[in-house]
């Protein structure tokens, strides 16, 4: 985690919007790249484990929320681990009841979203640290970030590796499918490319900025 | 020889404040309490979907029966093992069979399950038996994880679905195996109607589906054949 915090932070709109942009848990943190990688061969697979997981990542976190004051520093990981299980094995279970064929395609990578690092990251860095009103929105924020950053693969490996867009075919029959995109090596190709487009928008923005600030400054 | 101490010595430590001791029963009591919050949670949500899952499961397996056998309007589910067919119930286990029957009540064909290792894993099929023809009418796969794109195309490629129409599965004279058993054969060279013309880029899909599709049909069919009055009973 980027920004540790050590104080009880106010809650602004900066708590929802950096887990979208400015610490962006797969684009900045580079962190969940099980999940992005495995399950983005579809969009809607990529926007089924974004949901699952922001709704174990704000669930989690607000249990861990009201409970800090009474976990103890020495079993802290361990609760942690077994509240997130807990909204991992009720996501398991509810992917289920939602559709059967949505459980299959996911495979193994719901019940892994126990290992997934921006969870515990979060509650640890986070959640136990912060009141409930504040982890709710950073947790909604780094999920919506997380499922953004998975829809964004998902969409240009579906277009590009089967020629569709949500089931929908979009081009003729001529088009010949980029299958390389849909397996595992078009998911490091196009995530490749999403990090290169997402760093050179900070970097063209960070040097905006700082050109501003020297023209404002020579004006003065 | 002397030995100078001070270049060996520890740094001094400043005297920090010692940190609060924390109660062995308070650990314990977090992760008692903890557990049991979640214990309590699961058994709630598993209680409440439990239902719902096995509707769900129920009507996936009804989708496969009458993709397998079309024009089928109604199944009903029975036990195959050694000793013959007998209905749900009866306290006997084996494979679970499905007979689909027409509106009328007449038996459309049997459902039955297959499974072979292809290129990632397990696929598991179902394919539909005519006893009327002797033939093969129709397949699915239940469960794959074959490579999206290439081995799924056993499951969605008209031309090799095609196969499956009225592939042929008569019995030996003796009824106690197939007279042909069913094979795979590259595509574009199928000559005999129990063969299955094959499909470039999915040659390992297609040869477990026809692997496991010939190893069920030898085991299953002529005990499906022998008990078929079992099976032709009016549905309940």
């Amino acid at each position: 985690m980027s920004n540790l915090p050590n104080r009880i932070e106010s809650l602004s709109p900066d708590t929802f919007i950096r887990g979208l942009w400015r610490e962006n848990p797969v684009f900045v943190m580079l962190l969940g790249m099980c999940p992005v990688l495995a399950v983005t061969n579809t969009t809607i697979n990529a926007i089924a484990m974004g949901l699952a997981t922001t709704f174990v990542l704000v669930c989690s976190s607000i249990l861990i929320s009201l409970l800090r004051d009474w976990i103890p520093k020495q079993v802290r990981i361990a609760s942690f681990i077994v509240i997130i299980a807990t909204f991992v094995t009720i996501v398991d279970y509810g992917i289920q009841a939602i559709s059967l064929e949505l459980y299959a395609a996911l495979g193994a990578f719901i019940q892994l979203i126990v290992a997934n690092c921006v969870i515990l990251g979060r509650a640890e860095a986070f959640a136990s640290k912060q009141r409930l009103h504040t982890t709710l929105v950073d947790s909604l924020g780094m999920g919506a970030g997380f499922t953004l950053a998975l829809l964004s693969l998902g969409t240009v490996r579906e277009i590009l590796g089967s020629g569709t867009l949500l089931g929908i075919p979009l081009f003729g029959d001529n088009f010949q499918p980029w299958v390389v995109m849909i397996l595992p090596p078009g998911g490091f190709f196009v995530l490749g490319a999403w990090l290169l487009l997402f760093n050179w928008i900070r970097l063209r923005k960070e040097q905006q900025s700082i050109e501003r600030s020297g023209v404002a400054a020579n004006a003065n | 020889m002397s030995v100078d101490v001070e270049t060996h010595s520890q740094p001094q430590r400043e005297p920090s404040t010692p940190l609060p001791v924390t109660p062995s029963w308070a650990m314990l009591r977090t992760l008692a309490g903890i557990a049991t919050l979640s214990g309590l949670l699961v058994v709630m949500v598993y209680q409440f979907t439990q239902p719902i899952i096995a509707e769900n499961e129920r009507v996936l397996t009804e989708r496969a029966v009458f993709e397998v056998l079309p024009g089928a309007s109604s199944n009903v589910i029975f036990i195959l093992d050694e000793h013959g067919i007998s209905q749900v119930g009866e306290g006997r286990s084996g494979v679970r069979i499905f007979a689909g029957y027409r509106p009328d009540g007449s038996l459309r064909g049997i459902a039955f399950p297959a499974a072979a290792r292809g290129y990632q894993d397990v696929i598991q099929f179902l394919f539909g038996y005519d006893p009327a023809c002797a033939c093969i009418i129709g397949s699915k796969v239940l469960r794959s994880t074959e490579t999206p794109g290439l081995g799924d195309k056993i499951d969605n490629d008209p031309r090799f679905l095609a196969n499956f129409d009225a592939l042929d599965a008569r019995l030996d004279p003796d009824g106690r195996a197939l007279l042909n058993p069913i094979t795979l054969v590259a595509q574009g060279t199928k000559t005999d109607p129990w063969q299955i013309d094959g499909i470039s880029g999915s040659t390992i899909s297609a040869q477990a589906m026809a692997r496991a599709l010939n190893e069920a049909a030898q085991r299953f069919l002529p005990i499906i054949q022998r008990e078929q009055a079992t099976l032709t009973q009016p549905t309940p």
